[in-house]
Order: structure tokens, then C-alpha cells, then sequence
């Protein structure tokens, strides 16, 4: 089972995100489109969703809300990291378990999904 | 029923109406008028429309022409539902110049003069005399049928003394309340409270007949209807004839204003024009209850009674024949009411015309010098005046009746006065609505219209000449009908635009038509001194009491003592507007003229007078400019209001996708940069950290620099290098400079170099930017295999030089093209290729400050783009040409 599914379609960032949590011994798996967002998590049942909030197509928001309203119950309920490059001051849905506004330092996204995972 | 009780009970009735009229006179002049202003007396006393004519007639005239009947009652329901705007406005502007008749309003609009009020006042006594007449033989006709057991063999003109007795009667009355007094307005409530009774008698007769015959003569409505649908079969005449219809429709509405009758109750009895708003409704109610039960009513008489009984008077001979003699009583009291009150009208219209207009004018010319001391009464004259001419009128109509021995049909006499009246209707309407219908349009209008009608429809009805003859399938009456209006409209309109009008006709002309009331300056102020034989004048007029209670209300006004206010305009417009709700527009005017304004008026006054006018129409206007004015900054200021919320919408929407624009590329290289720090890593992973952090932090510069360009762009601030350039040099550079953008990607270009030599006066380098982004972009995202562009300059009209550059790729959807020059326009865009989205938005910039445009064309194929340059950009107040 994937440890991380990351939704980002920056190729820079995903990479760079990859690159931090892999290293960490965490599986981690890449959607780069908000289109496909969805069945990508739900192919995936990943332990942790890493989202970013400004995709094409679909913006995770919307692939947010609709996670938390899937029938599969344990699949609703997995928890949720967002990215958002609008700053602090337009922090997206409550339903997100956590936000974490781009840029990060790389400690602040480590600390952040291994309590997310535990 | 025995005629003794009969007579008796008539008796009684007028008594009634006597004591009606006598109450509410009294009322009024106590200023109690209360109930009676309202505005159901004067929906009611419109009624009088409904002479014993369509008492009667309606019967008559349905049984003879089936349901041509209607059109007496559509054209004033037309009028009134259509048009009451213009009936209101027709009541105010009367209102304000205190008019007494009809006569009078078109005198008063065509320079107060006296010759069209005394030509307008013989076509009505002439269409209206006959009109009288009619409704005194329908009374005297309504008599015989309770007098005689036979309902065949009733005479004509065999109750000459009834009539005789009615019209004298009828004469008492008109004298009694007609008369009373000379009020400004010209009101009679006593009349018109007395004809509200009437109206009331008149539509439950009618009603309570109706109810009588469908229930219980016939078998109820289903039945009426079948037997209705029996006779219509077997009748040709009920078919509809169009012309006919139309023309009826037209003369009936015109009818309802001009008929003196008519215009009496609805403009000069009228209070205020509010009262139409009620009666706009109402009185066509009134007229579709009156006209329900005709057609049950003719088809049931002729049914039942015998084929020579005369369908006139079926509303009276049914019931009679049915034994219901009470019912019978009833509608012959309606009968009765519907005749007394029309000729009580009109005889007090007709009369005031003939005094105000022909005796009143005689008198004052035969005594030209009217002194102070004079002890002709000018009061007691007009009283005297109108008395002699309601008696008159009456014997005139009396004698008509006995001389003509009746007319066979009740409606045919209807119709010649309602023609007779339409004619006056163009000159009143075009008054109104039309400032520059003048004095001689009038005239001509009015007399070519009474000429034809005089041959062609009244002489025809009382014996005298033949009917034109006419084509086969032409109606008669139609053509009659349609020819005197239209040559009437005709010489009304083209004398008019021909013709001069004098002064006071400009100023009655502006004053009816613009609504605005020029001040009279004509006649100078002067000192109270000069009063006092306008004071003499007036008392003759109104009596003692009135004329000296209206000077002093006067000179209060101006802040005097005593009895004698200044002559001001102000004054003598007043004065001259009640005296004329006494004797008339033209009366008044001359009379005022002869005492206070000298003797004619000079060329000098006259100036003032048209500058006078001019400048209280400028003084309108200009309000109206202000009120504009006013109502347009309101809106202006809700608009940038409006416009200030949203802009603060956009700037936050723009600062959160600057925001997202700066955050993103920020994070790949702090991200980066961290991890270049980590001990172990690979030389090759360190060297593609080290470029994506080069490459994001170029991406920020070329971003920073987008939004500072667009910046200066917007703020107009940008400072342009014009100077000539060689288009062809321009597209030359900006091709090989996109050639950066996927350099692997290898485009043919198309391109027509002749039309490229062309010189530009522009800033070259501005244009070289907007080209190279749009080439740029056009390698980024065609998507075709061989990729072609192709490049199109073709000068346009004006002088300046159009470039289109299409590419062969899918192009741009529909639904994005108009969104592609707006700011980060990529942002949620799946093809997004590194940019922000500022490209386009910037060359819209560029190209707005260079004078042109950047357009997108759909439907090229692929992705095409239209810049178009001016001959040379604009000078803008604050760049201009100087690094050129």
C-alpha cells in the first residue's frame, strides 16, 4: 500500500517533495492533474493525501470535497495535507486535515506528514 | 296604465329632479360640494352620452342593422381605455384656460380668436338643433304608446303638443340651473347631479328590462342566444361590413369628446383630471351595461310583436304588450331621463357657445366705447344672453321636429351630429399635440370638413339633395365619413405649415402644446390707479360681491390694502382667465385689452411677449437639464460605486494569483536549496537541483518584470521611442528571437514579403515584443504536424497596417477567447507552459498604447491573431514623442 499520494502539478515541487518524504522510508506516488485526482486516491487508498489546492482542471478543494463524501467510509476519512500558494490569509476548507502554506521549509513538511502518519 | 297616472308620475319625477338640482346647487354654493365632487357623479353624469337615441334607437338600429349597433358604444370605450392620457391632458389644459365649451378651447388655442369660436358654435347648432329635436320626439313618441291601445298606427308627429309641453318644461329647467350664475369654472352641479339621478333610472330601466326579456319572455340566456342565432341567419344585414364599422367606430369616438353635450360633461364639468382615472374605466362599464340587453331586446320584439310595430320603441312595447305595466313605466322614465338629460346639456352648451361667441362679441362691438358709468350691466346681458338662446335652441328644435314631422329612424339623426362634431376633432387634436397648427390650418380644417359634411351627409338627411352617388359596394356613409375627415386633416395640416400664426396664437400654441405658461408682459405694470375700471368691468361680469372679492384676494397677493391691486401680469392673466370662464377666451381678451392694454399691441410688446415665452420655455428646459443632470450623477455615482467594489473584487483576486504566481516558483527553490545542503547526495542529482533552482528563480525575474511592465503599461505611464520602422525587419527579428521557444520544434512560416515592406511610425520595440510573444506563444501550443505559420500584412483603410499570424494548430476554444487577454488568463489552464499568463495581457497593453489592437480571430483554422497599428500612435498628454 502507497504511503503518500501527492496531487501537484508543479514538476518542481512534486519532485522536491518527493524527493524529502522518500528519503524519510515513505512510498510516495504522484497525480500531477486535479482531472483523475479522485480515482487516483481511490486506486491508491493511500495512508496520507498531500493536495494541492490551485490544479488544473479540478482544484483539490473540489477532489477534497468529494473524498470526504465517498461511501467508502475508512476512504472519506483519510487524512489530508494541503499545499496552498495563496498564503495564509485564504487557507482552504476546514475538512483538510492539515495546511501548509507554500513555501514550507523542508523540517516543517517532514515533522507535519510523520505525525500525519502515525 | 291610464296616461292621467302616467303624466302624473312624470310629474312627479321632474319634481324629484327639480328638488334633486335645487339641493346640490345649494349644497356647492355653500362650498359643500362634497359627494358631489366625486368622481362616480361625474362617471355618471358622462351617461348623458346615452341619449334616448341609444335608448331607444339601439333597439331600433339592431333590428334594422344587426349588431353595427355595437360601435356606438366601442368608440367611446376605445377612446376612454386608449386614450386617457389624452383625455387628461385635454382637461388640464382646459382647465387652466378656464374654457366653456368647445368653441371655446379651439378659439382659445388659435390666437383667442372670436370668428372660429363663432364658425366652430354654428356647426354645432346646426348638428345639434336636429339632435334636440330627435330626443323631443322620442318623448313625445314614448306618450302616444301609453295614450293609444294600438301598437300599429302611432303618428309621427302626432304629439306636437306633448312635445311642446316637454320643451317647455325642459327650457324652465335649463334656465332655472343653467343659468344660476356665472361662475369662473362654468360648473353646474345641480345639472350634473341631476343627470347622475338620471343615469342611474336610465340603467336600471334598461337593465330591468333586459332581465325581463331574457328570463321572462325567452328561456333564459341559452334560449336568447339560440333565437338570437335564428334571427342573425335570417338576416343579411347583420353581417359585418368593415368601412363601415371603422368609420361608425371613428365618428363614435370622436363623438364623445367634440359633441357639445359630451364636452360639457367631461372637460368643463370636470374638477380636475384626476376623476378620469375612475371614469376611465367606469363609463365604458357603463356603456357595456347599457348595451347588454339590445340585441335580446330587438330580437325578442321582433318575435313576438306585430311586423309593423316600430322596433324604436320595442323597449316600451314589449313590456306594454307583455302586460308589465310598472316595467313599462319604468323604461319610459329611462326613456324619459335619457332624452331630458341630453337636451338639458346640450342646450346649456349650445347656449353658452351662442352668448360667449356670437351675442356677447355683438354687444361689445356695437358698444365699442364702454365708459365708466356706463350703466349697461354687463352681467345681466350674458345671463340674459344664454336664457334667450336655451329658449331658442329649444323652440328652434321644437319647430324642427314639427316641421319635419320626425325623422322615420331615431338613429339616423344620431349620426349626422356625431359627423358634425368629428370635424372640429382634427383642429383640436393637432391644437394640442402640435405647436405649429396655427389659425388658417383651422379654419380651413374646420370649414372644408362642415362644407363636405353639409353636402354630403346633413342636406341629405333633411330632404335637400340627393346622396352623392357613389361606386357600387362603397358605403355611403363610410366614404362620407372618411373623405371629410381626411380632406379636413388634409387642409388643417397644409394651411398650417403654409400660414404665419400671430403672437398670441404662438404663445396659446406653446402654452397648449408644451404645457409651459408664458407670462404675460404685454401690458405694463402700472399703478392700482388703473384698476379701478378693470374693477367696473368686472362686476358687470360677475356682480358686485364676486368681482370685488377677487380684486381684493388680489391685492393681498401683491401686499396692498384696499381693493386695487397693481396691474401687473401677473394680475391681468388671472383676471383675464376667470373672466374668460365667463364669456370666453376671446371675449375676455378683448375686453381686458380695451381697458388696460391700450389699444393694440405694439411690435415692441410683442417681441417681449415671444421673448417673454422663449425664455419661460428656456427656463423649463433648463430645470429639465438640472433634473437630468442630477439623475444622471446619481447614477454615475451608483455606477463607480458599483465599478469600486468590483475593481476591489479583482485586486484581491489579483493580489491571490500574484500570490500564487511568486509562491510557487519561491517554493521549488527553498525546497531545493535545503536539499542541496543534505551530505550524500549525488553529483548529478546536486547539478539538476542547482538548475531547477536557476531556472525557477528565472522564472520569478521574467515575472516580476511582466507585472512591472504591465504596470506602467496600465497606468499609461510608458514611455514610448516612436520613430519609422520596416515592418518586414520588425517580423524578421521577432521570428528568430521566438525561435528560442522549443528550439526542436521546426515551423515553416508562410509569409507574403512584398506586403511586409511597409513603413511604421511606432515604438519598434514595443511592437517587437507583442510580435514575439504571439510567435512565441504560437510555437509553444500548435500542436499540428508539420507545424505552419503563417504571417499576413495588409495595410487597412485608415492608413495604418494590419498583421494577422495564424498557426495550423487546434486553436483557442470558444469559450477562453475572450478570456485570453486578461491577466494570468493560464492559470487553471491544463497547457500551461511555464508563463504566468501576462503575455497576452501585456501585448493588449502595448498595442492600446501604441493606438491599435491585438484581437483574436476565430474560425482561422488555428490560433490567429490580428494586430492592428495606427498610421502613427496618439500623442497622450503625458508620454508623447519625446525620446523620438
Amino acid at each position: 500500500m502507497l504511503d503518500i499520494l501527492m496531487i501537484e502539478d508543479e514538476p518542481n515541487i512534486a519532485e522536491a517533495v518527493r524527493f524529502i518524504l522518500t528519503r524519510e522510508g515513505w512510498e510516495v506516488g504522484l497525480h500531477a492533474d486535479g482531472l483523475g485526482g479522485i480515482e487516483a486516491i481511490r486506486g491508491a487508498k493511500p495512508r496520507l493525501v498531500i493536495l494541492d489546492v490551485m490544479l488544473p482542471h479540478r482544484s483539490g478543494t473540489e477532489i477534497l470535497a468529494e473524498l470526504r463524501g465517498d461511501h467508502d467510509a475508512s476512504l472519506a476519512a483519510t487524512p489530508v495535507l494541503m499545499l496552498t500558494a495563496r498564503g495564509q490569509a485564504t487557507l482552504p476548507a476546514p475538512q483538510a486535515d492539515a495546511v501548509l502554506a507554500k513555501p514550507f521549509a523542508n523540517d516543517e513538511l517532514r515533522a507535519m506528514v510523520r505525525r500525519m502518519l502515525v | 296604465m291610464p296616461f292621467e297616472a302616467l303624466v302624473a308620475g312624470c310629474l312627479l319625477y321632474v319634481a324629484l329632479m327639480f328638488g334633486v338640482a335645487f339641493a346640490a346647487d345649494r349644497a356647492a354654493s355653500r362650498g359643500r360640494a362634497g359627494w358631489l365632487d366625486h368622481p362616480a357623479v361625474y362617471t355618471l353624469s358622462l351617461s348623458v352620452y346615452c341619449s334616448a337615441w341609444t335608448f331607444y334607437g339601439a333597439v331600433g338600429y339592431a333590428s334594422r342593422s344587426g349588431l353595427e349597433f355595437a360601435t356606438i358604444y366601442l368608440g367611446p370605450t376605445v377612446v376612454f381605455t386608449g386614450a386617457w392620457w389624452g383625455l387628461r391632458r385635454l382637461v388640464r389644459v382646459a382647465r387652466r384656460h378656464h374654457v366653456t365649451s368647445i368653441a371655446d378651447l379651439i378659439s382659445a388655442r388659435y390666437g383667442k380668436s372670436n370668428r372660429l369660436a363663432a364658425f366652430v358654435t354654428l356647426i354645432a347648432v346646426i348638428a345639434a338643433t336636429p339632435y334636440v329635436a330627435l330626443q323631443l320626439q322620442s318623448v313625445s313618441l314614448s306618450f302616444e304608446v301609453f295614450a293609444t291601445d294600438s301598437l300599429a298606427d302611432i303618428p309621427m308627429a302626432g304629439g306636437g303638443g306633448t312635445a311642446l309641453w316637454v320643451a317647455g318644461g325642459l327650457a324652465l329647467f335649463t334656465i332655472l340651473f343653467g343659468t344660476r350664475n356665472l361662475a369662473a369654472d362654468e360648473r353646474h352641479h345641480g345639472v350634473v347631479t341631476a343627470i347622475a339621478l338620471e343615469a342611474i333610472v336610465k340603467l336600471l330601466a334598461f337593465l330591468a328590462l333586459g332581465v325581463f326579456v331574457v328570463w321572462g319572455l325567452a328561456d333564459g340566456p341559452a334560449d336568447m342566444l339560440s333565437r338570437i342565432e335564428a334571427a342573425a341567419t335570417g338576416h343579411g344585414g347583420w353581417l359585418l361590413k368593415p368601412d363601415r364599422w371603422t368609420a361608425l367606430l371613428v365618428v363614435s369616438g370622436a363623438a364623445v369628446i367634440a359633441l357639445p353635450r359630451m364636452f360639457q360633461v367631461l372637460v368643463v364639468e370636470a374638477a380636475d383630471e384626476d376623476r378620469l382615472a375612475v371614469a376611465g374605466w367606469a363609463f365604458p362599464a357603463y356603456l357595456f351595461a347599457m348595451s347588454l340587453f339590445v340585441l335580446p331586446i330587438a330580437v325578442m320584439g321582433q318575435q313576438l310583436l306585430p311586423p309593423d310595430a316600430n322596433p324604436d320603441l320595442y323597449v316600451l312595447t314589449l313590456p306594454a304588450a307583455s302586460g308589465q305595466n310598472w316595467l313599462a313605466f319604468l323604461v319610459f322614465l329611462g326613456g324619459f331621463s335619457a332624452a331630458t338629460s341630453m337636451v338639458v346639456v346640450c342646450t346649456i352648451a349650445l347656449a353658452t357657445m351662442i352668448s360667449n361667441h356670437w351675442l356677447v362679441p355683438l354687444w361689445l362691438m356695437l358698444r365699442r366705447k364702454p365708459q365708466s358709468g356706463d350703466p349697461e350691466d354687463l352681467r345681466g346681458f350674458v345671463l340674459n344672453a344664454r336664457r334667450l338662446a336655451i329658449g331658442a335652441v329649444m323652440a328652434v328644435g321644437w319647430v324642427y321636429y314639427q316641421a319635419t314631422g320626425g325623422t322615420a329612424a331615431l338613429a339616423a339623426m344620431g349620426l349626422v351630429a356625431f359627423t358634425g362634431m368629428a370635424q372640429v376633432l382634427p383642429a383640436m387634436i393637432g391644437g394640442l399635440v402640435w405647436r405649429g397648427a396655427n389659425r388658417h390650418g383651422a379654419f380651413a380644417g374646420v370649414g372644408v370638413g362642415f362644407a363636405l359634411w353639409l353636402a354630403m351627409i346633413f342636406l341629405p338627411s333633411v330632404g335637400i339633395g340627393a346622396p352623392p352617388s357613389v361606386p357600387s359596394g362603397v358605403d355611403p356613409l363610410a366614404l362620407a365619413i372618411f373623405l371629410s375627415l381626411a380632406l379636413n386633416t388634409l387642409a388643417f395640416i397644409g394651411l398650417s405649415i403654409f400660414g404665419m400664426p400671430d403672437p398670441v396664437e404662438r404663445l396659446q400654441g406653446l402654452s397648449f402644446v408644451s404645457a409651459v405658461d408664458p407670462i404675460r408682459h404685454s401690458r405694463m405694470a402700472r399703478g392700482a390707479d388703473q384698476a379701478e375700471p378693470l374693477l367696473v368691468m368686472a362686476r358687470r361680469v360677475w356682480g358686485a360681491e364676486d368681482a370685488l372679492r377677487f380684486f381684493q384676494s388680489e391685492a393681498a397677493f401683491q401686499g396692498r390694502s384696499g381693493y386695487l391691486p397693481d396691474l401687473t401680469p401677473r394680475f391681468l392673466t388671472r383676471l383675464e382667465r376667470r373672466l374668460a370662464g365667463s364669456v370666453g377666451a376671446a371675449t375676455a381678451h378683448a375686453m381686458i385689452d380695451s381697458v388696460a392694454g391700450g389699444a393694440e399691441l405694439t411690435v415692441s410688446d410683442l417681441m417681449q411677449v415671444a421673448d417673454e415665452a422663449q425664455r419661460a420655455k428656456e427656463e423649463t428646459q433648463r430645470l429639465e437639464t438640472a433634473r437630468a443632470e442630477l439623475a444622471r450623477t446619481a447614477r454615475q455615482l451608483r455606477e463607480a460605486n458599483d465599478k469600486l467594489t468590483a475593481l476591489s473584487v479583482q485586486k484581491d483576486a489579483f493580489l491571490g494569483q500574484i500570490s500564487h504566481e511568486l509562491r510557487t516558483p519561491m517554493t521549488s527553490v527553498r525546497a531545493f536549496s535545503e536539499i542541496l545542503r543534505t551530505p550524500d547526495l549525488s553529483d548529478a542529482d546536486r547539478d539538476r537541483f542547482a538548475k531547477i533552482i536557476y531556472d525557477e528563480a528565472g522564472r520569478l525575474t521574467r515575472l516580476l518584470d511582466d507585472l512591472l511592465d504591465l504596470s506602467v503599461l496600465e497606468s499609461g505611464q510608458a514611455q514610448l521611442s516612436v520613430t519609422p520602422a520596416n515592418l518586414h525587419d520588425l517580423i524578421e527579428r521577432a521570428l528568430s528571437a521566438a525561435s528560442a521557444t522549443r528550439p526542436e520544434r521546426v515551423f515553416r512560416v508562410d509569409r507574403e514579403p512584398l506586403a511586409e515592406y511597409v513603413g511604421v511610425i511606432t515604438d519598434p520595440d514595443r511592437l517587437l515584443q507583442v510580435l514575439i510573444n504571439v510567435i512565441s506563444n504560437a510555437r509553444k501550443y500548435c500542436d499540428a504536424e508539420p507545424p505552419v505559420l503563417s504571417i499576413r500584412v495588409r495595410r487597412s483603410l485608415r492608413g495604418g497596417v494590419q498583421i494577422d499570424i495564424v498557426d495550423n494548430g487546434s486553436g483557442i476554444e470558444a469559450a477562453r477567447q475572450s478570456l485570453i487577454f486578461e491577466k494570468f488568463a493560464r492559470l487553471n489552464d491544463p497547457a500551461r507552459a511555464g508563463g504566468a499568463g501576462l503575455g497576452l495581457a501585456i501585448c493588449r497593453e502595448i498595442m492600446a498604447n501604441l493606438g491599435g489592437d491585438i484581437t483574436y480571430l476565430p474560425g482561422q483554422g488555428g490560433a490567429a491573431f490580428r494586430i492592428a497599428l495606427p498610421r502613427r500612435p496618439p500623442v497622450p498628454a503625458n508620454a508623447g514623442l519625446r525620446r523620438a
